[in-house]
This record gives structure tokens, C-alpha cells and sequence, in this order.
């Protein structure tokens, strides 16, 4: 069956306007963004993030926007991703704790 | 060698070859300003930060090169958005460069501070703040590589005052990146093209900036000749194919001749190059062409598939697939197609009936054509007057109309026209405009006159906002609002207080030879015609429908 929503992974340049890139395109083209894991990876020059967004027929056109961002790296489909990463995100009680659920998404 | 910021900053512009910057100065931007002293760059003072940006635009529009604005912060930025802004959706290469206050202030809410990276992230192909002077070094290349390569569009280099003012030590220079090449198309996709081709009976061409960006006219020209496809441009189009070639139909769309819109409407292949589905040229998406299918070409893979779904999708250089398309097809006469075609072009005249109205704005047009130098650029501005200019005004090659597609920006024209100028002294630039679109603008007449530029500032004054005084009439119930100007300026009589020469036309006179006087005199001139707020642009789409549903002929 085809899953509801998708993550993308991105590796992205690391500074401080990146984050705003991202999320400015989803908001300037009218890309619904369900949820976003983030962090500087290696020796800081890059970071990745996970991009849950839905699975319809606008991912297609999702994709080849963040793609031409200059300060995108490396863009991955995942199809198959642990959900617990971003299912408790505005459940009261049960709070996200970053460090566990980052782990369990790689 | 010690440099501070600034100094290489004004160096590796030089260095990349640029001659000429448009800007205005202000506390953010001092050390640029400071660094210009020494330089072998010719600063353009204008009289507005957007008359600045179009002035760039107006450079790189008429010569395909990358031109550079300069803005301090604050206002000087909010004031250059809507130039940076028209640069994207037009896909024009410009670098703006702008001061902002010292990077130890930001976030502070300092004097003329503004969020320049936050505001120009959606209209700018990509932008920059500078956190350090060596920074500079590489940021500049990218920034210029950036603007060129692909499809072309505006950059955006904040740089803080501190970082302006920073020394370091610099001992090599970055050279400027070199285009890549884009990969070639394959040669499987060309075969799929051409046996579409082959298999169509009623093909048409639907091209557009992407084929001036990509150098492409001739080959564009050989292959409609061999093949015999009839050819529509869209607006930014218009030059990429001569519009007195038998097989030119002119713009389709919202404003395309009928014949042109039908024509589409009863081919079975669009070849699509170098377009973007823009919904002023295909009306509702869901009824364009829909016997038609689509080969859709460009270097921007977001732009295939985002409004309309394409039979064979090829990202890659819009020439290359000419090129190839051209090689490996055979030439066909489709002779019942060209047939089908003329017949549409007989059955639905443009502006029929209009042969005896001298001030009819189209017979103007035409006038003003069969005097003006051939080799003229032609600028203009937004509103009726364009799309009168787009549908009737000869264009023959590319880069010699510079007008505002994309964002429709009023006020585009003036300046845009002072940049060609700047570009092109040996041209003429005849800048058609409104009464409504040269107010937006026209303090840049002072630019204008500083530099004493050849340009004829035609304007076409109907005492209104005339393209949406039309939408009322034929949309919203003829009730009139907020269209009509309640006062009209004297323009003439404006011009003469910048320095500018005038002439106030009236058709009582022998105006054709008067017109003729002033647009072959050397210099600069702004000439007002009273037209009639009563003529429409014809024939019109109807508001969501498809392109083959047209009012007016």
C-alpha cells in the first residue's frame, strides 16, 4: 500500500539562513511539511534533516525544488523510516526526546 | 597585497569583467562606495534603488551578461526587491550587492537594519550574507557562477559593514568559475522526439526565454524551416524567432492572436522549448491542447511536469536539442497542416477594421515601426501598451525586446531602457510606456538625462490604468474604480524640467512627419501620444478558460 507520507533526507551546507531556506520553499510553493528531525553532522560544515511530507502528486515537484537549492548536497527518498521519530511531535505527555528518537531514525 | 572587504569585493568584480554598476549609496554601503574611488568601474548614480535593479536588468537583458546593482541596507533593500524579484521570474543574471550594518549589530534592530537575507530568500536564485572578508573570496565566483549557469536569475550578496572593512592578506585571486557544459541529451531521448515528430500530423513550436538564454534562434529558425512547423513565442520569446517569418505566430495565450490559440488547440504535438506553462500563455491548464501531446524541453527539471504533464520530459540545453532534433529529422513540407493554419489566420484577422484609424494605439505602433532605426531595442513598460507592443510591434531578433514577463512590474520600462542604453550607445532604445506605468519610474529620467542617453521615452497616454480599466469593462460589470486618474500630468512638460527634449503629439498635425523628426534626432526624447481609453487589447481568454475560448477579434 502507498504509505501516507515520506521522508526526505537531506545533507545541506551548515549555517545559520539554511534551516529558513528549507522551510521558505516548502511555504512559498505550498508544499505541506508534516515534520522536521535536524542536526549538524561530521565536522560541521553540513547538516542533515529528515523532511516528513506527504506522499502525493506534488513530491515529485517537491523534490526537483529542494533539489536545485544550491545549499542542498544530497537528496534521498526514504520510503521505508521508523515513524516513532515523528509520531509523538504535539502529543501531550510524551514529549520528544531528540537524542533516542534521532537514533532510531538512522 | 592588504585588502579590506570592500576592495576585493570592487576587484573581483572587476576582474570578472564588469564595467558598469548601477546603485545608490548610503551609511551600509561606504566602504564599496569608498573602494569605487580607485576603481575602473563606471558607477550609474540612479535616483531609486528599483530604478538601479531595472538598470541592471537593462544591461543584462540586452546583452545576456551578468550585471551588478548596488543597495546600502533598509530601504535601499526594500526598495530593490521588486527589481530582484522581476530578475527571477524573468530569469535575468544579475548580482545585487548590498551593505548591511556590521555583523556584531545584527539582530539588534540597528539603524536601517533589515533581514535582507530573510526577505530576498524566495526571489532570488540563490543568496549570501558574508560573515568574513575571506569569505568574499570564494562567495563572489559562486555568486556569479550561480546567476549564469542553468537557467539564469538574480543573486543576492549581503555584506556587513565590518566585513566591508576587514583587512586580510590576500595573495592569489579566485578565477571566475567556468560554465560546465551542460551534459549533452541523450541520444535516446532525441530519437523518441523526432519519431513524434515524424508520427505528427499538426505540430507546433511553443518557445520561449529558454531559447534566447541558450543562443538558440538559428538553429530554432532551421528547424521549423525544415520541418515546417508553424512557431508561437511566448512574451519572453518574442526575438527568438523573426516575426516577419512565414511561419511566426506571433505570442499565444491570453492576448495571442486566435488564429494562433485555435492552431494550438488543433495540433497534436507541441514541442515545448525553453517555456515554463506560464498561465498567462496557456490559459486553463486542463483545456490546453488537449488533443495534443507534449515534448517538453528545459535546462530546469522543476519547470517539466509542475503545471502540465508531458508526453517525453528532456531536461537539458534548449540549442543541444535543437540541434539534435534538427540533425536526425527529415525535412517535410505538411503542406494540408501550413494550409489549415493560413486558413485560421484568414478567418481571424488581428484588430480587423482598424485601417482607418491613424491613432488607433496598434496603427501608432505600426507608424512609429516603419519610421524607428530597424536595429532599434525596444523597451517597455506593463499594461495595454505592452501587449499591444507584443502583439503588433515587429520583433526580429533576440535581446531587442526587453520587457517585464514574469512579475509585470510597472516602472520596468524607464530604466530597463537606460541600462540598454548604457550597454548598446550605438543603439537606439525606444521605450514604450503609459501614463500610468512612467510614474512608477520617472524620477529615473534624471539617470536619463545625466548621461545624455539616446532613448525615446514613447508614452501612450490614455489617462488610465488602461489593462485594468479593460478587465472592469469586460469583467466586472463596467464598474469603473480607481482606474481613471483624476489628474494627468503634463509629461512634456516634466521632461523639460530633467533636461529632457518633449513633444506633446497631436494628429491634427502632419504627426508622421513630426514623429519622424524626433525619433531620427540624436538624443534623447519622451514623447506623449493621447490615445483613446476606449480601445481594448483583442482579442482576450476569458478568465479560466482554455486559450481556444477568445473574446474580441
Amino acid at each position: 500500500m502507498k504509505k501516507r507520507n515520506v521522508v526526505i533526507k537531506l545533507i545541506v551546507n551548515n549555517h545559520p539562513g539554511v534551516m529558513a531556506r528549507i522551510t521558505g520553499l516548502f511555504s512559498r510553493r505550498a508544499f505541506n511539511l508534516e515534520g522536521i528531525l535536524c542536526g549538524v553532522i561530521g565536522d560541521g560544515t553540513h547538516s542533515k534533516m529528515y523532511l516528513l511530507v506527504n506522499n502525493d502528486d506534488r513530491l515529485e515537484q517537491i523534490l526537483k525544488q529542494v533539489n536545485k537549492l544550491y545549499d542542498v548536497v544530497e537528496v534521498t527518498l526514504l520510503d521505508q523510516y521508523n515513524e516513532d521519530a515523528f509520531s509523538h511531535i504535539g502529543e501531550v505527555g510524551r514529549e520528544i526526546q531528540p537524542e533516542i528518537q534521532l537514533r532510531k531514525a538512522q | 597585497m592588504k585588502l579590506n572587504g570592500a576592495e576585493i569585493t570592487i576587484k573581483l568584480l572587476e576582474q570578472f569583467g564588469i564595467k558598469t554598476i548601477a546603485g545608490i549609496p548610503g551609511g551600509a554601503n561606504l566602504p564599496l562606495y569608498h573602494a569605487l574611488n580607485k576603481s575602473s568601474i563606471q558607477h550609474i548614480l540612479a535616483r531609486h534603488e528599483q530604478g538601479a535593479g531595472f538598470i541592471a536588468q537593462g544591461m543584462a537583458r540586452s546583452t545576456g551578461e551578468t550585471a551588478v546593482c548596488l543597495a546600502t541596507s533598509g530601504p535601499g533593500v526594500t526598495n530593490l526587491i521588486t527589481a530582484i524579484a522581476d530578475a527571477k521570474l524573468d530569469s535575468v543574471p544579475m548580482v545585487a550587492i548590498t551593505g548591511q550594518i556590521a555583523y556584531s549589530m545584527v539582530g539588534s534592530d540597528a539603524f536601517q537594519e533589515i533581514d535582507t537575507y530573510g526577505i530576498t530568500l524566495g526571489i532570488t536564485k540563490h543568496n549570501f550574507l558574508v560573515r568574513s572578508a575571506a569569505e568574499l573570496l570564494s562567495i563572489i565566483p559562486e555568486a556569479f557562477y550561480i546567476a549564469e549557469s542553468g537557467r539564469p536569475g538574480p543573486v543576492l550578496i549581503d555584506i556587513p559593514k565590518d566585513v566591508q572593512k576587514e583587512i586580510i592578506e590576500i595573495n592569489h585571486w579566485p578565477k571566475k568559475r567556468p560554465l560546465q557544459r551542460e551534459e549533452s541529451i541523450s541520444s535516446d531521448m532525441i530519437e523518441q522526439a523526432v519519431n513524434m515528430l515524424r508520427e505528427a500530423k499538426k505540430p507546433v513550436l511553443y518557445v520561449g526565454g529558454g531559447i534566447i538564454s541558450s543562443q538558440g534562434t538559428d538553429i530554432l529558425i532551421t528547424l521549423a524551416h525544415k520541418n515546417n512547423i508553424p512557431v508561437a513565442t511566448t512574451l519572453m520569446g518574442l526575438g527568438s524567432y523573426p516575426s516577419d517569418d512565414e511561419l511566426f505566430m506571433g505570442i499565444l495565450g491570453m492576448h495571442g492572436a486566435k488564429y494562433t490559440n485555435y492552431a494550438f488547440y488543433e495540433s497534436d504535438l507541441i514541442l515545448a522549448i525553453g517555456v515554463r506553462f506560464d498561465d498567462r500563455a496557456i490559459g486553463n491548464a486542463n483545456e490546453f491542447c488537449k488533443n495534443a501531446k507534449i515534448i517538453h524541453v528545459d535546462i530546469d527539471p522543476s519547470e517539466i511536469n509542475k503545471v502540465k504533464q508531458a508526453s517525453l520530459c528532456i531536461e537539458g540545453d534548449a540549442k543541444d536539442a535543437l540541434e539534435q532534433i534538427t540533425l536526425m529529422i527529415e525535412e517535410n513540407d505538411r503542406k494540408e497542416w501550413l494550409n489549415r493554419v493560413k486558413t485560421l489566420k484568414t478567418e481571424n484577422p488581428l484588430y480587423a477594421g482598424i485601417e482607418n484609424i491613424p491613432e488607433h494605439p496598434v496603427n501608432i505602433l505600426k507608424t512609429i515601426y516603419d519610421i524607428a532605426d530597424k536595429d532599434a531595442i525596444i523597451c517597455t513598460d506593463v499594461g495595454q501598451h505592452q501587449m499591444w507592443v507584443a502583439q503588433c510591434y515587429p520583433i526580429h531578433k533576440p535581446r531587442t525586446l526587453l520587457t517585464s514577463s514574469g512579475l509585470g512590474t510597472m516602472g520596468f520600462g524607464l530604466p530597463a531602457a537606460i541600462g540598454a542604453a548604457l550597454e548598446n550607445p550605438d543603439k537606439t532604445i525606444i521605450c514604450f510606456t503609459g501614463d500610468g506605468s512612467i510614474l512608477m519610474n520617472i524620477q529615473e529620467l534624471a539617470t536619463m538625462a545625466d548621461f545624455k542617453l539616446n532613448i525615446k521615452v514613447i508614452i501612450l497616454n490614455n489617462g488610465h490604468l488602461g489593462l485594468v480599466r479593460q478587465l472592469q469593462e469586460m469583467f466586472y460589470d463596467k464598474k469603473y474604480i480607481a482606474t481613471k486618474f483624476m489628474t494627468n500630468p503634463d509629461f512634456p512638460m516634466i521632461a523639460k524640467g530633467f533636461g529632457i527634449n518633449s513633444y506633446d503629439l497631436s494628429f491634427e498635425e502632419d504627426y508622421v512627419s513630426k514623429l519622424k523628426e524626433l525619433l531620427t534626432n540624436e538624443g534623447g526624447c519622451l514623447i506623449n501620444i493621447p490615445t483613446d481609453s476606449n480601445e481594448l487589447v483583442l482579442p482576450i481568454v476569458s478568465p479560466g478558460s482554455g486559450n481556444h475560448v477568445m473574446i474580441g477579434a
